[in-house]
């Protein structure tokens, strides 16, 4: 058995994930990144994709996260997301449904601060959809 | 003297209103079930969010380009509290508690010569704080949570609290709510969310409070610290105040549930007690009939 670290994918309403794993990669804001034990300190922000834990080199868990925060230590990788689901839990029709919202929302934002938001969200719901297929 | 039928009217009403209690006791039993998984759920979050802001605020604390959310803008003139407290009542002392220690605190703050502001969440704290110091309030929020607080409620209130401190409303921001310890116990919290302190306000923490020592190791930032501080902080805060409602939402039930125990029991004492007069009373007239009767058949 190889080298583990703790990882753990906290979501606000629970902690979704605890174990010890081998590697994990995480979805950075400046693209993805690898994590394995001993990695150097770094504090990221995670965009909204996808969290794929790997075991004796093959993907074994995928978890939706929809943006975040992760902080990675030698002994250790948190990543504390807005939101998070585990992939085979997803909903496509639900999803498609979020896009469409979305999407009607950015056409209706009427201040700068509501389109941003859209946008976002917006965001968020592309990649759910992404993450289905 | 009460009547017969004026003590069995009483007995009714006061049956009418246990049933109610009881009725009322079970609801928020079930609801509190909710509540405080959620509530415990979300503390390894809010904890792991104190834990990285604490230590990126650790690192940027002497620096002057650190932002101002983590260190504050130099000043402590004006205070907001945020009062995290129920819309609906009977709950026990669990509004009043959390309105004295605010009280309390305004006083001593405006004592010290500082203003004050309150943003109320939840009526019944409005209802109780516009009494002495409507004046003050400058935002309130109402209906937060009746299924259960979500994370977008607390994100619009964070907001809300990052717009008025960018706009130079407050310069200190202190959330309290009560901190549900067990269904009996709730303790009032004063928590400092702006600028940031590494507070960990329960001993439930401390088993999660490890030491982190990286000997002075510094952080690899993706993208630029600012950027990630920039996104962080108002996030962290809307966390917290997404942990205060949670706590808030579990306490009410627990002091509901208490509450309306105590007074289903009451309520059983007070039937008893009627009952025992509706006896005598009854035993009393039928003595007095007799005794008329017999004394009625020795005259003749």
């Amino acid at each position: 058995m190889a080298d583990t670290f703790q990882f753990e994918l906290v979501a606000p309403e629970k902690l979704i994930f605890s174990d010890d794993i081998e590697f994990v990669v995480v979805p950075g804001a400046e693209g993805d990144f690898g994590v394995l034990p001993g990695h150097a300190l770094l504090l990221s922000t995670v965009r909204p994709g996808i969290i794929e834990i790997h075991e004796n080199d093959k993907p074994k868990e995928r978890f939706f996260v929809g943006g975040g925060f992760a902080e990675v230590t030698p002994e250790r990788c948190t990543v504390l997301s807005t939101e998070s689901v585990n992939l085979a839990e997803i909903d496509e029709s639900a999803a498609r449904a979020r896009l469409d919202t979305a999407e009607r929302d950015l056409n209706d934002a009427a201040s700068d601060g509501e389109r941003e938001k859209a946008e976002k969200a917006l965001e968020v719901a592309q990649a759910l959809v992404a993450a289905c297929s | 003297m009460a009547t017969l039928k004026d003590l069995r009217t009483r007995i009714d009403s006061v049956t009418q209103t246990q049933k109610i209690t009881s009725a009322m006791k079970m609801v928020a039993a079930s609801k509190l079930r909710r509540a405080q998984e959620s509530a415990e759920a979300a503390r390894p979050y809010a904890q792991r969010m104190e834990r990285m802001v604490g230590s990126l605020a650790e690192l940027l604390q002497d620096r002057d380009d650190a932002p101002v959310l983590l260190r504050g803008n130099g000043a402590d003139k004006t205070h907001l509290i945020v009062v995290a407290t129920s819309d609906r009542g009977l709950c026990g002392g669990f509004n009043s508690s959390i309105t004295r220690a605010t009280r309390l605190r305004i006083r001593q703050l405006t004592s010290d010569g500082k203003t004050v502001k309150i943003f109320c969440i939840g009526r019944k704290g409005r209802e109780q704080l516009s009494r002495e110091f409507g004046s003050l309030i400058i935002g309130s929020a109402a209906e937060v949570g009746k299924r259960g607080p979500s994370y977008d409620e607390a994100d619009t209130i964070g907001q809300t609290i990052t717009d008025l401190f960018e706009q130079g409303e407050f310069d200190i921001c202190t959330v309290v709510y009560n901190h549900f310890k067990s269904v009996m116990t709730q303790i009032v919290t004063f928590q400092q969310v702006i600028p940031f302190a590494d507070s960990a306000p329960d001993a439930a923490n401390d088993d999660e409070a490890e030491q982190i020592d990286h000997g002075g190791a510094i952080y690899e930032f993706e993208p630029e610290e600012a950027e990630i501080l920039e996104e962080l902080l108002p996030y962290n805060l809307s966390i917290q105040v997404f942990r205060a409602l949670l706590e808030s939402a579990a306490s009410e039930q627990g002091a509901r549930m208490t509450a309306m125990d105590s007074a289903t029991r009451n309520a059983g004492e007070m039937i008893d007690k009627l009952t025992l007069n509706f006896n005598r009373t009854r035993q009393a007239k039928i003595t007095g009939e007799l005794i008329e009767i017999i004394s009625g058949a020795e005259a003749t």
